[in-house]
């Protein structure tokens, strides 16, 4: 029974958290359309989030194309299929690889950002400061950083993605011995319209789930240092599987229904 | 006139306000004593809608604290939060004029900048403190920073959280001046939070004590040696013993 208890109590925890993220979000979605709108919150937002992520966005997926090039060519070569290798690794970057991976990234580094430094607003009492200066905390803090999410993590993906490619087609040419002229032809031609759509609207859904997520766990943090970093970690956990999540979803969405 | 009547606020089992009723008069400086964790915090929230109380009213010149237009409601009111609460990412002249570059009270940018440079100077900051960011300062002069933010708007009514907390006696001492001067000076309504007792010498028209969430005296400073009450005599003398527990 007690055993039972716990699990039931589990369940409603988790439904309450839910329902109160899924509450967050839709205010935080209708504050978007609705003045006033901070302006230098937003480009101070597009700057940290886009411009400042792209080394890690960069070194992350050139590794990953390089790694997925050698893994296609060494599983591919079991039943003389070396030759897919730019044809998968351009689909295995552009539809999961680079907006996953970018959209992880985000999480580490956006997320936690997000969350500790609202974290230490509220602790602080920055954000009591702000409601005293007549500011409202979700048109200031929340808004700028989760529209930014949404519009540049998109940007991101695809410049993760190219850089995946390039990764892959960099190792390829280099040390198995592929035509380069040949490599970037087959990428190109089976690639589809649909693969790079999916990427984007992946980059889009990801942003602002890491962005979401940083703002509500910061937003709703404990007191002292204790409170900033358990909001920091669940910010964190809660952004990663979202995007996991929604990335099966969406995968389901684009390329099964 | 700020009128709080029948506050009630509980967090969980732990009931910080009791009924609490007190009368700040338009003009004059109510400083609110108590010991730790006695809800002083607590009531100057619930004036400013930070917290919302369980039952109980407030008003702020007959109309109710917690109707009409917000934005107008707030920008009646400074704060000086007790840690100083600044805006790190910004620089101090934009702390300062924070109220004056967005919202009903915007002003030009080179204008904003000029009034916080002004209020900078009278709470006794040079104009190269403009520019720095608030993790560059003291805490003495993040404070003062803090008043000059509180006051930036020429605010009618102005809020004080432990105005002194964790500096000097001589720090302490000019931040108190600053206090009165300013408050006499605006001819603003002020609520001031402390346990500082020279603080409460320096700043108050009347005084509160609050205990067990509840006001136990009220009445003018000077009558405070006199009071003939049991808490503030205690709270006063500064004695373990007495009808407020020690340890709490």
């Amino acid at each position: 029974m007690g055993f039972l208890a716990l699990i039931g109590r589990m369940v409603l925890s988790a439904l309450a958290a839910t329902g109160r993220i899924a509450l967050f979000a839709s205010e935080t979605i209708s504050h978007l359309v609705r003045p006033p709108f901070y302006g230098r919150e937003f480009v101070s937002a597009l700057f940290n989030i886009g411009w400042l992520s792209l080394p890690v966005v960069g070194l992350t997926a050139v590794f990953t194309g390089g790694a997925l090039a050698l893994q296609i060519y060494a599983g591919g070569s079991r039943f003389n299929a070396e030759a897919v290798v730019p044809q998968i690794v351009a689909v295995g970057m552009v539809r999961e690889l680079g907006p996953v991976l970018v959209g992880l990234m985000i999480a580490a580094r956006v997320t936690s950002s997000i969350a500790a430094e609202i974290a230490t607003m509220k602790v602080t009492e920055q954000i009591d400061a702000l409601v005293t200066l007549s500011t409202h905390p979700m048109k200031y803090l929340t808004v700028p950083r989760v529209l930014a999410a949404v519009l540049v993590v998109p940007l991101l993906v695809g410049v993760g993605d190219i850089i995946g490619i390039f990764g892959g087609y960099a190792v390829a040419t280099g040390t198995l011995g592929f035509n380069p002229a040949g490599y970037i032809r087959n990428t190109v031609n089976f690639l589809e319209p649909l693969d790079v759509i999916s990427s984007l609207t992946k980059g889009a859904v990801f942003g602002f789930a890491a962005a979401l997520m940083g703002c509500y766990h910061g937003m709703n943090s404990g007191r002292g240092a204790m409170g900033v970093g358990h909001a920091t970690k669940t910010a964190v956990e809660g952004a990663a599987i979202l995007i996991l999540a929604s990335n099966f979803v969406l995968t389901g969405v684009f390329f099964t229904l | 006139m700020i009128e709080m009547s029948g506050i009630h606020k509980s967090f969980g089992a732990n009931h910080v306000l009791r009924g609490l009723d007190l009368s700040i008069p338009k003009g004059t400086s109510m400083v609110i004593i108590g010991g730790s964790g006695t809800g002083k915090s607590i009531a100057l929230k619930c004036v400013l809608g930070l917290v919302k109380p369980d039952t109980g009213t407030i008003t702020v010149d007959g109309q109710d604290a917690r109707k009409g237009d917000r934005d107008a409601f707030l920008a009646r009111f400074g704060m000086l939060f007790q840690g100083g609460a600044l805006f790190d990412s910004l620089p101090v002249w934009q702390n300062v004029a924070f109220r004056l570059l967005r919202g009903s009270l915007k002003r030009p940018h080179d204008e904003a900048r000029t009034i916080a440079i002004e209020k900078l100077r009278r709470v006794g900051l040079k104009e190269d403190v403009a520019d720095r960011f608030p993790a560059e300062l003291s805490g003495g002069m993040q404070k003062r920073v803090g008043l000059a933010r509180a006051i930036a708007a020429e605010p009618e009514i102005i809020f004080f959280d432990e105005p002194t907390t964790g500096l000097d006696p001589i720090m302490s001492g000019v931040i108190n001046d600053l206090i009165r001067e300013i408050v006499v000076e605006m001819g603003a309504t002020a609520m001031t939070i402390t346990h500082d007792m020279t603080s409460v010498r320096a700043i108050a028209d009347n005084i509160a004590m609050l205990h067990e969430g509840v006001i136990q005296w009220t009445g003018p400073v000077s009558d405070m040696d006199q009071s003939g009450n049991p808490y503030l005599d205690q709270f006063i003398q500064g004695k373990a013993d007495g009808p407020i527990e020690a340890v709490r």
